[in-house]
């Protein structure tokens, strides 16, 4: 592998020790991968939630905390995903003190680090957009598959650890995403059946996603009559990434690498398309159907909620009362949350009954031991990332559009 | 003769261990109990099976980026697989395994390695070579 003398310098542990295992981490990612070089990134982003630290990823953030401030400070902007808990909101989600007390000790850790902490997998419509061709270093499935598709950035999904050794160095080993040959659609899909809302969307992710499969497909989407907006595709993205691990997908005249289908595929020939008719969303939808289940807990979020999806929530649940057996949670972003006090949204979603937290994403906030400790089964949600991820925890959950989320939690139960 | 099967140079260090074979896909947060150190997703083929101490052979890994730090977590408390061996990893494994110093390998050269390991067994893992040895049978 090519180093640079600057790399080479901090190999060799010149630059401390911090540095030191943040370019060694990084060299074994890159041999495994077959990497040339390093790319220097423009921001690095770290999905540190401490339900999966643990106490061991905590104490190992502090070790490096406690180097010298010259050592421990990371390069570039490094900003974080989700925290695994709001301190505004935690009592009333049944959240413990100890879990409190392991969040605080981690913050502390990455404040000493230099790391900004922006708790959101929204940064690229709240903090600072990435731009197209700009090399990063993105820790949230969700936020990378955006970057690169939507905004033509390029990113790797970068687990935590490399994510904040790339916030540490600068750089990030270049290959996939960095690289334009990882850059061309492998896989067309045609939609035959128009998503109508953030659900769909999100099921039309779900779809492509679970027959890419694999994180080095790149889907092409055509079809689409239904004009793309920033939260659709935040959906969309969201749920494609989840569902099949994939981190770039094209949809010819609106991502910005794919102004035609054979640009799409970098000039070769399109595959025969997949079609997606209505029955495939029917089946997507079947898969999590439970319609009069008593719903436990309703959930807005995965990915936070926009200040447009704040203002439609709050606009569902206007003169209305959540019912008494279940709880209604949003998730947001601390900036959007802000915004959202200003304007009143927040004020609106409580009156109702509704929990507004920032800075966390549900899934990444112990959602296993919130289940216990409320009682909840049956989740209800218009992301289809969520109902992806959280049976794996203990729920049942099942996918709706945000409507008919807001009529359950009314009503108690699934309408 | 034992089968020995060529994959690319690995992460991690030199194990043995048994097969737990599935044609299923592998993420730490969407199909793991961690306490219980067993599968919990419904829907994963290796549902209610514990994998601790086990060598993983799975097809590819799903799913977000908490499987980085997971992996560290899991190993600290003595919960982790052995090994993790897949037809083709994500970014996310990689350096995740790196990360814990966990053994992991993929792109075999005679393809799938769900079709050509069974569970129960017995493998040499040498990332360093990037071979996997079955000793149970020729």
């Amino acid at each position: 592998m090519r180093l640079s003398e600057d790399e080479r310098a901090m190999l060799a542990g010149e630059q401390g020790p911090v540095r030191q295992w943040a370019l060694r981490h990084q060299i074994d990612v890159a041999e495994f991968f077959d990497a040339d070089d390093l790319v220097p990134v423009g921001q690095a982003h770290v999905m540190a939630d401490t339900e999966s630290l643990g106490e061991a990823g905590v104490a190992w953030l502090e070790g490096l905390a406690a180097a010298p401030a010259a050592q421990r400070r990371v390069r570039i902007p490094t900003i974080t995903d989700p925290r695994g808990l709001d301190f505004a909101s935690y009592k009333r989600l049944k959240q413990t003190e100890a879990m409190a007390a392991i969040e605080a000790r981690a913050i502390a850790a990455f404040e000493a680090l230099g790391v900004l902490m922006t708790n959101t997998c929204i940064n690229y419509q709240t903090i600072l957009p990435p731009v197209r061709r700009e090399n990063l270093a993105l820790g949230d499935t969700g936020v990378v598959i955006y970057s690169n598709s939507v905004l033509g950035a390029r990113s790797n999904f970068e687990g935590g650890p490399s994510a904040l050794a790339a916030g540490l160095t600068g750089r990030t080993p270049r290959y996939g995403y960095h690289l334009d040959r990882h850059r061309a659609g492998t896989m067309h899909f045609d939609v035959r059946h128009q998503p109508a809302d953030f659900a769909d969307w999100g099921a039309l992710g779900g779809i492509v996603g679970r027959v890419a499969n694999s994180y080095w497909q790149v889907p092409v989407v055509t079809g689409l009559t239904t004009v793309a907006s920033s939260d659709r595709l935040k959906h969309f993205g969201a749920a494609l990434a989840s569902f099949g691990s994939v981190a770039m997908f094209h949809i010819p005249g609106v991502t910005p690498e794919a102004p035609s289908l054979t640009e799409a595929f970098h000039g070769r020939a399109a595959p025969d398309a997949m079609p997606i008719d209505k029955a495939d969303f029917e089946a997507f939808y079947a898969s999590y159907a439970a319609t009069g289940d008593k719903v436990d807990v309703v959930v807005f979020a995965a990915p936070q909620l926009s200040l447009f999806e704040m203002s439609q929530v709050a606009g569902l649940l206007d003169g209305r009362r959540i019912h008494a057996d279940t709880s209604l949670i949003v998730a947001t972003s601390p900036e959007i949350k802000f915004a959202a006090d200003r304007m009143g949204l927040t004020r609106r979603i409580e009156d109702a009954g509704g929990i507004v937290a920032a800075g966390v994403c549900f899934y990444q906030s112990y959602a296993r031991e919130m289940a216990e400790a409320n009682g909840w089964q049956r989740l209800l949600t218009n992301s289809a990332k969520l109902v992806n991820i959280i049976a794996g925890y203990g729920y049942k959950p099942t996918l709706a559009s945000m409507e008919r989320c807001v009529d359950s939690a009314v009503a108690g139960r699934i309408v | 003769m034992p089968i020995v099967l060529r994959c690319h140079k690995g992460i991690g260090p030199a194990v043995t261990g048994t097969a737990l074979v599935a044609r299923d896909n592998f993420s730490a947060r969407y199909d793991l109990d961690r306490i219980k150190g067993t599968f919990s997703r419904p829907a994963h083929k290796l549902y209610g099976q514990s994998y601790v101490g086990q060598v993983l052979v799975l097809i590819t890994a799903k799913g977000g980026v908490a499987s980085a730090w997971m992996l560290h977590e899991m190993k600290a408390r003595g919960m982790a697989p052995k090994a993790i061996l897949l037809d083709r990893a994500n970014t996310i494994l990689a350096q995740g395994a790196a990360f814990a110093e966990l053994t992991l390998v993929d792109r075999f050269a005679a393809g799938d390695p769900t079709t050509l390991i069974r569970s129960d067994d017995e493998l040499i893992i040498e990332p360093a070579k990037g071979l996997v040895t079955i000793l149970n049978r020729d």
